[in-house]
């Protein structure tokens, strides 16, 4: 897809993550901001992938699992702006009843959501399950995962990455969101992940680097990694991203984590992103 | 006279191996996971011919559990092996999130459960593990009481679609089921019938209450016991239709009293017919080192402790 195409996109999924959680005065918008651009080049030009109908098996599709499961707003957005359910169904995120919940279940059927995250440190130990099923089913599509760097604390993680690398589970593309900031203030404040880069080499996998707002890189670095994998190697992707993204009074600090605009400060926002497919 | 017909003694871990391996040969979708134990297990059949199915993820149980969600999505049907410590307190949130709430098609294997472990102690006797599993919607919980049984539950379980915990352990104990019996999924069975108090067992307890009604009986007294092997669901037409003939009951498992079986049953009984009720079962203690015979007679879960119950709770009656 054109790149202009795809950030027209991004920008209206920018605009319906900050109306979404401003209605209900609660949600994530920070991460789900920093993230808009990366999922909409994933699920708009580098996934193989089909709503018509929604597969929970995903039998040659590749699949997407959100590891950090708070930022919702953003995957239910891009979820529904790619067909998988009606973009009306946004207005009930966190409603009572509703089928976006919280954080990304399974119990209340979302088409595109394959299994609950929201508790931190598991999505990469069941993405890798899939691709260890997709490998026993003789299906060579790819399984992505996108994670907090804060989420990476979680030993889970570690366990999972030793698993990947030493069980060859080579057609694994994991992203992390490295925006630098978690609940409680700055990664490096609340506990450092130190060399991110030379960790994950050292265990085993292959590493890239990209800039998660500009929409080429991203594109590029994603077919990058699709070429480079089937080596037997697992691949992770360091994206540098800005928390609030697109929104200027939520960038630059980890306060919007997971707080909600109000009627005026979503003004503000709605102001400054670009209404280009329609509000739901 | 009560009498069993014996078909040797084996442990119940090693039905499950048997199961399992069965379950290779006729469902090519089973896969199994194994946390670094695969001997303890009795997986070895498994892994041996089926190598290919068999992932082993080493000393990591979190993403053993996370794996074995993941691979639910393709069809797989994974079956997870450790011991139940580590199969339950250990991921109890994994289980929580990529399993129970959703909906995931995986069965939690747990070996060397309760008291009967002996020796390794209290780190690795779990007495908590049903309480736990049991409050998970969508979870399925089995306790099978022998080594036929416990290999019936496995092939059982396979057919079952969501998630299951299935219980079991690693003393030799008596094959008292027979080789072809029946099992199905929350329907318990009446090994004993008889009037004056129902005795509603699982896993180990289930031999221990067949020695307790033995001596009851030569003390004239009837005894009728169920056999509730599937804890949840709850099979509470059998218990109640026991209870309306005996009006009291004795539960009796290798768990804590709170949260066990006998919770379950409790809670049966309070709402919808009331009779008095006696636990055999362990009181809010970790077990220690030591024998399993040793380890229930001190914790008081053998069968001397069933017929103590029965007596006192037929005198409340």
């Amino acid at each position: 897809m054109e790149t202009k195409e795809l950030q027209n996109i991004a920008s209206q999924v920018r605009r319906d993550i900050v109306r979404m959680v401003a209605q209900v005065s609660s949600g994530h918008p920070g991460g789900s901001l920093g993230c808009a651009d990366f999922l909409t080049v994933l699920y708009f030009d580098t996934m193989k992938h089909s709503h018509t109908p929604f597969s929970m098996d995903g039998k040659g599709e590749d699949l997407f699992f959100l590891s950090n499961g708070h930022i919702s707003p953003v995957w239910y957005s891009v979820l529904a702006r790619a067909g998988y359910f009606p973009v009306a169904d946004l207005g009930t995120f966190r409603r009572l009843g509703s089928k976006l919940q919280g954080h990304p279940s399974t119990d209340k059927k979302l088409p595109g959501i394959r299994i609950a995250s929201g508790s931190l440190g598991q999505g990469l130990s069941n993405a890798i399950g899939a691709a260890e099923t997709k490998k026993l089913n003789g299906d060579d599509s790819f399984v992505f995962t996108l994670h907090g760097d804060g989420e990476l604390q979680e030993g889970q993680i570690w366990e999972a990455a030793i698993y990947a690398a030493a069980k060859k589970v080579d057609k694994l593309i994991a992203t992390i969101d490295y925006n630098g900031r978690q609940i409680d203030g700055d990664v490096d404040d609340v506990m450092s992940l130190g060399n991110l880069g030379a960790k994950f080499a050292a265990f085993g996998w292959i590493v890239y680097e990209m800039d998660g707002h500009n929409i080429d890189e991203i594109k590029a670095t994603l077919a990058k990694a699709k070429a480079g994998s089937g080596q037997g190697k697992p691949t992770i992707i360091i994206m540098k991203t800005e928390m609030g993204k697109g929104v200027d009074f939520m960038e630059g600090t980890h306060k919007w984590h997971g707080s909600a605009p109000n009627a005026e400060q979503l003004a503000s926002a709605l102001a400054q992103l670009e209404e280009t497919l329609g509000d739901y | 006279m009560i009498e069993f017909e014996i078909f040797g003694n084996k442990d119940t871990r090693s039905g499950f191996g048997e199961g399992l391996h069965e379950l290779g040969k006729n469902n090519s979708e089973v896969v199994a996971l194994c946390a670094d134990l695969i001997g303890s297990l009795k997986m070895d059949a498994f892994v041996k011919d089926f190598p290919e199915r068999f992932f082993q993820a080493g000393i990591s149980e979190a993403n053993m559990i996370g794996m074995a969600a993941g691979m639910t999505i393709g069809g797989k049907i994974p079956f997870t092996g450790t011991f139940a410590a580590f199969s339950t307190g250990r991921v109890y949130d994994q289980i929580r999130q990529s399993v129970a709430y959703s909906n995931k098609n995986v069965k939690i294997c747990a070996s060397h459960a309760g008291l009967t472990l002996g020796e390794d102690g209290a780190t690795h006797q779990i007495l908590e593990d049903i309480g736990m599993m049991k409050m998970l919607p969508n979870m399925t919980v089995i306790v099978p009481c022998d080594f036929n049984q416990t290999k019936q539950a496995t092939l059982a379980i396979a057919e079952h679609e969501g998630p299951v915990y299935l219980r079991f352990g690693r003393p030799v104990m008596p094959i008292f089921i027979k080789p072809d019996a029946e099992f199905k999924i929350g329907k318990a069975d009446v090994l004993i019938e008889g009037t004056d108090v129902t005795i509603v067992a699982c896993g180990h307890l289930v031999w221990k209450s067949i020695e307790a009604a033995k001596v009851l009986e030569a003390q004239g007294v009837s005894v009728e016991l169920i056999n509730m092997h599937t804890i949840k669901p709850l099979d509470k037409e059998t218990l109640l239709k026991s209870l309306a003939k005996t009006k009291c009951v004795v539960t009796a498992e290798e768990h804590m009293r709170a949260g066990g079986l006998g919770d379950s049953v409790a809670q049966v009984i309070t709402t919808e017919f009331l009779v008095p009720q006696e636990f055999v079962a362990v009181n809010d203690s970790f077990g220690e080192s030591g024998t399993p015979m040793e380890l229930m007679t001190k914790y008081h879960i053998d069968s001397q402790d069933v017929v103590d119950a029965c007596l006192k709770v037929i005198s409340r009656k």
